[in-house]
């Protein structure tokens, strides 16, 4: 990733950082599920200053004929960013190669999680459209589409998560935003399964020790609490609403 | 298509000649419509308009640019639109469909022959001048977004701040002044479905439509844009009728716009 030397700006003052979080701490998290239409599932995210949107279509039958598995369900998930989605100067539309290299992953990570099995020769599609970036997309990306994936009804194994961990000088912290990320000396983002804790996604770059990347690990665990319940939580809420109605 | 689309289009039809609609909205009558502006508040403008469950958002940013040839002292508006995959089935990956394109160009027409934009006031010096980038995202797909992305890309302008352009720097953040604009532009468009004509067509009866129209109009009810669409056929009666209902109806959309705020 492009780093800038020399004039890079101070990201820890008096133990707290550049918007006022400590080291292990969230930015704030709202999700909302079914949030389109004609979606079979759909969620909408707010991390932080991220704006995210994810829809989930399928399982439908696999086009073109050749990419389809006779065995198993096969997951597109496709990543874009807006062009106006970030402060800087207006952005190309559609996947560049960060993007195309980021839905991959994505995709890995559902390939895991959901039961595929049990869609022989169908494709599920996964859209996620970043349409306000503020660092951490590809993580808070999984997270919602994680949701919309349950909301779709799509069997799985597990809700999984995803944050990233980073270093800023000798310092581990947790979900970089988009300043911390710029001028990071490590950005860690993970996608982890929390009924094992199995890590499904990993990217690192920067420089880290072993011991880092341990503390690393244990605060992404440690976030994934308060993640899985904001998940679960956007789950339940339409639900309850009815039940509300009722009672 | 399924046979539970071809009963329910049959439906549709079959209702219409008694002078019923589907969602039971009387012919002239627009679906319920949300705005609301700075939605994205990265982007330099953005607003997001909800007309029934046909969802659209526009972001704008605004970057120096070099002018176009033919106008060397006048700044750059371009608009595209994005049918994105999530907002329907029936919309897929790829570069943009003639839909897609068709959507972007009728809504620039619109902004443009409006003079929305003062592109003269958009001219910085020899060589740069600014360009108005105006980005429609379909969000959810449900019928006429046309009106739907008319609406939002003119209520984004009218939110719009003016990045200022210091010592080659393009400074877009702490107070800035608004982007300069005259007056609104806003569409009406209508479906022709077995001679019936219905305004504000949602996703079904778009989908058995015969002819489509849009009409934009401005606030002296001077027509600024127009478009026919599809296989039908309208009569002069039918579209100075239309017309009439354009300026008639372009006063609820024009409220709806000069009723946002930051």
């Amino acid at each position: 990733m492009f780093k800038l030397e020399g004039n890079k700006p101070q990201l820890i003052i008096d133990g707290k950082r550049t918007d006022g979080r400590g080291f292990d701490e969230l930015r704030p998290i709202k999700i909302e599920a079914n949030i389109l239409k004609n979606a079979n599932g759909s969620a909408y995210i707010e991390w932080g200053n991220n704006k995210i949107l994810a829809a989930v279509y399928g399982p439908k039958e696999a086009l073109p004929k050749h990419t389809a598995d006779p065995t198993m369900a096969i997951i597109k998930s496709r990543y874009t960013m807006a062009p106006f989605s970030s402060l800087e100067e207006h952005g190309r539309s559609g996947p560049n190669r960060r993007a195309t290299e980021i839905s991959k992953v994505t995709s890995e990570v559902f390939e895991n999680i959901i039961m595929r099995e049990m869609f022989p020769g169908t494709e599920i599609d996964i859209f996620i459209e970043v349409l306000q970036s503020d660092g951490g997309t590809r993580a808070a990306g999984i997270t919602v589409a994680s949701v919309a994936l349950a909301a779709a009804g799509i069997p799985m194994y597990d809700l999984p998560y995803a944050v990233s961990a980073g270093k800023i000088g000798d310092q581990m912290v947790l979900d970089l935003n988009k300043i911390e990320d710029n001028y990071s000396d490590a950005d860690i983002p993970m996608a982890i399964s929390p009924r094992n804790g199995d890590i499904l996604l990993l990217q690192m770059d920067g420089s880290i020790t072993k011991e880092d990347f341990s503390t690393a690990y244990s605060m992404v665990k440690k976030a994934g609490a308060t993640i899985s319940k904001i998940q679960k939580d956007a789950l339940k809420a339409p639900y309850e609403k009815i039940i509300e109605k009722y009672r | 298509m399924g046979y539970i689309d071809i009963v329910k289009n049959e439906y549709i039809k079959e209702i219409l000649h008694k002078g019923i609609r589907d969602d039971g909205r009387k012919f002239m009558q627009y679906r319920s419509i949300q705005a609301s502006v700075g939605t994205i508040p990265n982007a330099e403008g953005s607003a997001e308009v909800d007309i029934g469950n046909t969802k659209v958002l526009a972001g704008i940013k605004i970057d120096v640019d070099t002018p176009m040839p033919d106008k060397p002292e006048e700044g750059n508006l371009i608009v595209s639109a994005e049918l994105l995959p999530l907002a329907s089935p029936d919309y897929d990956i790829g570069p943009p469909s003639p839909a897609a394109i068709e959507l972007a160009r009728v809504v620039d027409r619109g902004i443009r022959a409006a003079n929305i934009l003062d592109t003269q006031s958009l001219f910085i010096e020899k060589d740069k001048v600014w360009s108005v980038f105006i980005d429609i995202y379909v969000l959810n797909y449900d019928g006429n977004l046309f009106d739907a992305s008319t609406l939002s890309a003119v209520a984004a302008l009218l939110h719009t701040r003016q990045p200022k352009y210091e010592e080659e720097k393009v400074i877009r953040e702490g107070t800035l002044p608004k982007l300069k604009t005259n007056g609104m532009v806003t569409s009406c468009t209508f479906g022709k479905i077995n001679g019936n004509i219905l305004l504000d067509p949602d996703g079904s009866e778009e989908s058995i439509m015969d002819t489509r129209l849009t009409i934009a109009n401005d606030e002296n009810n001077n027509i600024k844009a127009m478009q026919k669409g599809l296989h039908g056929t309208f009569s002069i009666k039918e579209v100075e009728s239309m017309i009439d209902t354009t300026f008639e109806k372009s006063k609820d959309l024009r409220s709806v716009l000069s009723s946002l705020e930051n």
